[in-house]
């Protein structure tokens, strides 16, 4: 079992909107054998996290199209978006580009 | 460690989207740093070159299209969000370089406040007009916070367009730039500070009346299609007006590349075809005296969102009214739905609608056809499309409407009104609203008149949009009773 992860999460452009206003959380997942990767994170988001409407943060698997994933301050694309493999103490963002929160 | 996708490629069919090898990505620039951002289809920027490249591109923008001249007074419009405050930062930045190339002008700021629209509590609004001002504060320039309320207060003035003379006292541009630094030299630090520094105005009070009237102006709106239209255009109105009171003769607007493709297609969609060069191209001269520029058209909301946040660019989420709207509760956002998921899939799809659209001119009106108040759009002030003859796809709308109204309602109308009232020409006017209606559509183009009838009543309008109508419709009645003394312009 590997140990529980560590993680810094924040949402902003009006993102917060669905996670009760809140823009800046910390949570910590628990541990499992294969290393938590963001599609499993997102998973769990959808899961324990969004408070409404969860259309409005994902589709499908994968985040809404018009949402920006920063992991480190860096564009999740050059990470290999769903298949990164997260490490303790990440900072991830997602930042909503659209009107509708 | 990361896994490396060379799989990816036979799973999915995603054509167009091609496959990003892992972390270690060299910056394409400057080929040393290691990239953190993906702009365009598959650029890798690393940070400073992104910083560069964002930076770079907005003052080509401005130089490009040459038409802010130096010591002008730009109002830049500031909503809040991203891109607006990307643009503020980028002023702030292009204003404090020592290089010669430094921008020229003189900014003053603007946010309307629009929360009444939404329901928005008095506390929550002041929050976020408390939150934007410590942003404004720290820039030095001088800023208006404008509640959408005072829109009832506005003069029926705001509607009319002044007609820029073709002055050849207008300098060219590089002449002006010249002169200007000539002159700089002159000038201190203190005359230039001291001239805007007089201007910062807030007047956020409004009496509680003309609330009332915007709640009820837009809850007489039917669709919200219709109110984020309305919206806009109120919006509009008010902006033209703290320009021209306060001697601004430019209006810097935020709109990025994807909003305004989003825009683009969602008018197409309202039936604003006619005037979609003004709506979304670089300059909107359709006011004559205030021109409206978008500097930021050519930035994708993903630069600016990844700007925003790896440079703390400050900026305040001010929920609207299609903040949290269904995908298809609105044209707009059902066109931002799929404009969005398309571009995921095909990621040129902006770009491309974006190249069309910079394809589109205005056309210079003809000298006569300028100074005619009445040939203009009575709310967006656009030029009147509605204005065609009878072998028209308009006229037969307006026929085959007519045609399903006849049925409803007894014909014995008065011929007295039906000859008032003007409409569309084929002599069998069988409206059944309420002469009101029929009153204002003739005075706009074919988007607005939509908006209007989607209004249950039109009595909700501030008072300046009804004087100005009542204003026209008297003097187009008075022109066709003395028509035949007039002399026509080929005589």
């Amino acid at each position: 079992m590997a140990a529980p992860l560590g993680l810094h999460l924040e949402f902003g452009g009006g993102a917060e909107l669905l996670f009760d206003g809140v823009k800046n959380h910390h949570v910590v997942l628990p541990g499992q054998s294969d290393p938590w990767n963001m599609k499993q994170l997102l998973a769990w988001i959808r899961g324990n996290m969004l408070k409404e409407r969860p259309e409005l943060f994902m589709q499908g698997d994968t985040v809404r199209p018009g949402i920006l994933v920063l992991i480190n301050d860096a564009d999740w694309e050059l990470m290999g978006e769903l298949e990164y493999q997260l490490q303790d103490q990440d900072n991830v963002v997602f930042i909503s580009t659209l009107h509708g929160g | 460690m990361c896994q490396v996708e060379e799989d990816y490629n036979g799973l999915e069919c995603k054509q167009e989207k091609i496959p990003v090898p892992t972390l270690n990505r060299k910056c394409v620039k400057c080929k040393e740093g290691s990239a953190v951002l993906i702009i365009r289809v598959s650029d890798a920027f690393c940070r400073s070159c992104f910083k560069e490249y964002f930076i770079h591109k907005f003052r080509a923008m401005l130089g490009k299209n040459r038409v802010i001249f130096p010591q002008e007074k730009v109002l830049l419009a500031v909503s809040g969000g991203a891109a607006s405050c990307s643009m503020l930062s980028q002023v702030i930045e292009g204003l404090s370089r020592d290089a010669p190339k430094k921008l020229r002008f003189m900014p003053g700021i603007i946010y309307i406040d629009d929360g009444g629209t939404c329901g928005r509590s008095q506390e929550e609004r002041q929050r976020s007009v408390d939150q934007l001002k410590s942003i404004f504060t720290h820039t030095g320039f001088p800023y208006f916070i404008v509640p959408l309320e005072q829109v009832f207060g506005l003069p029926s003035s705001v509607l009319v367009p002044v007609t820029s003379d073709p002055d050849q006292s207008n300098p060219s541009y590089k002449h002006a730039v010249d002169q200007y630094i000539r002159e700089e030299q002159k000038l201190t630090v203190e005359d230039k500070t001291s001239a805007v520094a007089r201007l910062s105005l807030e007047d956020s009070a409004y009496p509680p009346e003309h609330k009332l009237a915007l709640e009820s102006l837009f809850s007489s709106l039917n669709t919200l299609t219709a109110k984020e239209d309305m919206l806009h255009t109120l919006r509009q109105h008010l902006i033209l007006h703290v320009a021209r009171e306060n001697g601004f003769s430019k209006v810097m607007m935020g709109e990025s590349c994807s909003r305004l493709a989003v825009k683009l297609l969602s008018n197409i969609a309202l039936g604003r075809g006619a005037a979609l060069a003004s709506d979304t191209g670089f300059s909107d001269p359709r006011f004559g005296d205030v021109v409206i520029v978008r500097p930021m058209r050519d930035y994708s909301s993903k630069e600016i969102a990844a700007y925003c946040r790896m440079f703390h660019v400050p900026s305040v989420f001010i929920p609207g009214l299609e903040t949290k709207a269904q995908d298809k509760a609105s044209i707009q956002r059902l066109t931002e739905t799929f404009v969005t998921n398309l571009q995921a899939e095909f990621p040129s799809t902006v770009s491309t609608i974006y190249r069309t659209s910079e394809k589109l001119h205005t056309v210079k009106p003809s000298e006569s056809q300028a100074t005619e108040p009445a040939s203009k759009c009575l709310l967006c002030v656009c030029a009147l499309d509605t204005d065609v003859d009878k072998a028209s796809a308009f006229h037969a709308t307006l026929v085959s409407e007519q045609l399903s109204q006849i049925k409803l309602q007894d014909v014995s109308h008065d011929a007295l009104r039906c000859a008032e009232t003007q409409c569309c020409g084929t002599g069998g006017c069988s409206s059944n609203r309420a002469p009101a209606h029929q009153d204002l559509k003739t005075l706009l183009c074919y988007s607005c008149r939509l908006t209007i009838k989607d209004m249950g009543s039109v009595d909700t309008l501030p008072a300046y949009i009804i004087s100005e109508a009542e204003k026209r419709r008297k003097r187009s009645l008075m022109k066709m009773e003395i028509s035949e003394y007039l002399l026509e312009d080929g005589d």
